[in-house]
């Protein structure tokens, strides 16, 4: 029933019947999630579309992060299932960005060593792990000096080395977690190019969550409107321009306007008590 | 001469000063010169009795002992500190022992130790191995517990078992405070093995060699026998600093 109704929602709000063909690769079935007293969601359904760059927005403290966090099994479920594609957690890899690079990143090994670190764990013996790593740059044609400790670099970079340590494990899903904002809005707006760029040529579903509308949207193929807590979806607003989007996307009306309707949606909610 | 020039030279600037003060002082007779005796006197006394004197024999003993004590407390400590850092739990169970027996100041345990070691160097080094240990074992635990969680999370996101989290993470996220522990622990250790160098029937080290001079009245030797102490907590200080700027050099980063 959840799943008619997402889709019912999905074609509505996207105008683009090809929304509802796309095959689900995470289900959430009943997730439920207490914080104390307050009841962060309750039995909780989605899901969330392969090959796809979906956008998390909503009122501040909606519990955000603390989907993808349970989504990723940082935080424990109070109740509910999630599966990939039928399988539990432990049976993928997935790869997953911190909004503070600075607190993710270990800064006693060098930017190199942290891209591998994951590769480590999984025993991948180092003349691979170097051999990926390079594959990796050269995909992305990143020019970083990875000898240098992530202290050495500036913002942006460390997070490119963060994306790079979550890549490198070549993920069936990344997620990302406000991932620029602590930027400076320059090297927002550069990290914004590099995220659809990786996302462009991996086709890995990617979750992220942001605190700005405008990189919800022009990032994003859909956009999860989430409510207050306990969060129920608000909306699931397909936005299918083609890509590479860049700067004129920005006032393309089919942007515009699907902004506007995110911001209407978004307002509703937070005007709720 | 421009400043940048000179700015290497400013902590010396702050020696030549005492320096000249302490002449003036002995010079226009402020104090009593039995009392204090001129810096060259002293770092005269200070220049034999290192050099082949009572008090070079003795600085060793001193070191020797401090060094001891540093090591024993270290060995028992770091491995404690970072079982008990790993659960909070664990540690806010004996928290108020640790607390308790670290307020606690080591030279009232002279005694007991006295009647348990005898009295001997083995009294001296465990009454400053137990100081220096509870400081560096709340050090340690501490730095454990206060690793960060991001980093946690990160490593468990990648896949890290809890002992690869242990062993990657947690162990070099405390190793900063392990080292403000280690700074603490060895001049904590200095201090109780001069003060018992002191007292309980000594015969060698740096305390005993302030004592005696004390007693003999022979003031350029007790105050380079001082200086001496003060060169040692200064150089011990510096050693792990050193060692801690270049193993830890992300501190704070």
């Amino acid at each position: 029933m959840a799943v008619s109704e997402l889709q019912r929602r999905d074609t509505s709000a996207a105008e683009t019947g090809a929304a509802a063909a796309v095959p689900a690769h995470v289900t959430i079935r009943g997730l439920t999630k207490r914080f104390g007293n307050a009841s962060i969601y309750e039995s909780f359904d989605f899901d969330i579309p392969r090959g796809k760059l979906v956008s998390i927005f909503g009122p501040n403290g909606c519990g955000k992060s603390t989907l993808i966090n349970m989504i990723a099994g940082l935080i424990p479920v109070d109740a509910g299932e999630i599966l990939f594609a039928g399988k539990p957690l432990n049976q993928i890899t997935f790869g997953y960005v911190f909004q503070n690079y600075r607190e993710a990143l270990f800064p006693w090994l060098r930017s190199l060593e942290n891209i591998e670190y994951p590769l480590k764990l999984r025993k991948v013996p180092k003349p691979e792990r170097r051999a990926k790593v390079e594959r990796l740059v050269a995909h992305l044609s990143v020019k970083i000096d990875l000898n240098c400790y992530p202290y050495q670099l500036s913002g942006g970079q460390q997070q490119l080395v963060s994306i790079m340590r979550a890549l490198v494990v070549d993920p069936e899903i990344l997620f990302l977690d406000e991932p620029f904002s602590a930027l400076d809005y320059e090297m927002t707006l550069f990290m914004r190019e590099q995220l659809q760029r990786i996302f462009m040529e991996t086709k890995t579903t990617t979750v992220l969550v942001s605190h700005d509308l405008e990189e919800a949207v022009y990032l994003a193929d859909r956009i999860l409107l989430l409510s207050r807590h306990p969060a129920r979806i608000a909306d699931f607003v397909a936005y299918d321009a083609a890509r590479p989007r860049n700067d004129a996307t920005l006032s393309d009306p089919d942007f515009v306007r699907i902004k506007a309707h995110c911001l209407k949606i978004f307002q509703r909610e937070v005007r709720k008590k | 001469m421009n400043k940048e020039h000179l700015e290497p030279w400013l902590p010396t600037l702050g020696v030549v000063a005492l320096v000249i003060v302490w002449y003036l002082a002995v010079w226009m007779r402020v104090v009593d010169p039995v009392l204090l005796p001129s810096p060259i006197d002293t770092f005269g006394a200070m220049w034999t009795g290192m050099k082949g004197g009572k008090l070079g024999s003795d600085f060793l003993v001193t070191v020797e002992r401090t060094v001891y004590a540093t090591l024993i407390a270290s060995a028992v400590s770091i491995p404690l500190g970072i079982f008990l850092g790993a659960s909070e739990r664990l540690y806010r169970s004996v928290e108020f022992v640790i607390d308790f027996f670290r307020s606690t100041p080591a030279s009232a345990m002279f005694p007991l130790f006295l009647v348990l070691f005898g009295v001997g160097d083995r009294t001296k080094i465990s009454v400053a191995a137990f100081g220096a240990a509870l400081v560096i074992l709340f050090n340690v635990a501490y730095g454990v517990m206060n690793a960060r969680k991001t980093r946690l999370l990160a490593a468990k996101a990648m896949g890290a078992s809890r002992f690869r989290i242990l062993t990657d993470v947690m162990l070099l996220e405390s190793l900063p405070q392990t080292f403000v522990g280690l700074r603490n622990g060895v001049s904590l250790a200095l201090v109780i093995v001069v003060v018992a160098e002191m007292f309980i029937g000594s015969t060698d080290g740096l305390g005993n060699r302030v004592f005696e001079a004390q007693q003999l009245f022979a003031m350029p030797d007790m105050y380079a026998a001082i200086f001496a102490a003060g060169a040692l907590g200064y150089g011990l200080n510096l050693f792990f600093l050193t060692i801690e700027r270049r193993f830890v050099h992300w501190a704070g980063r």
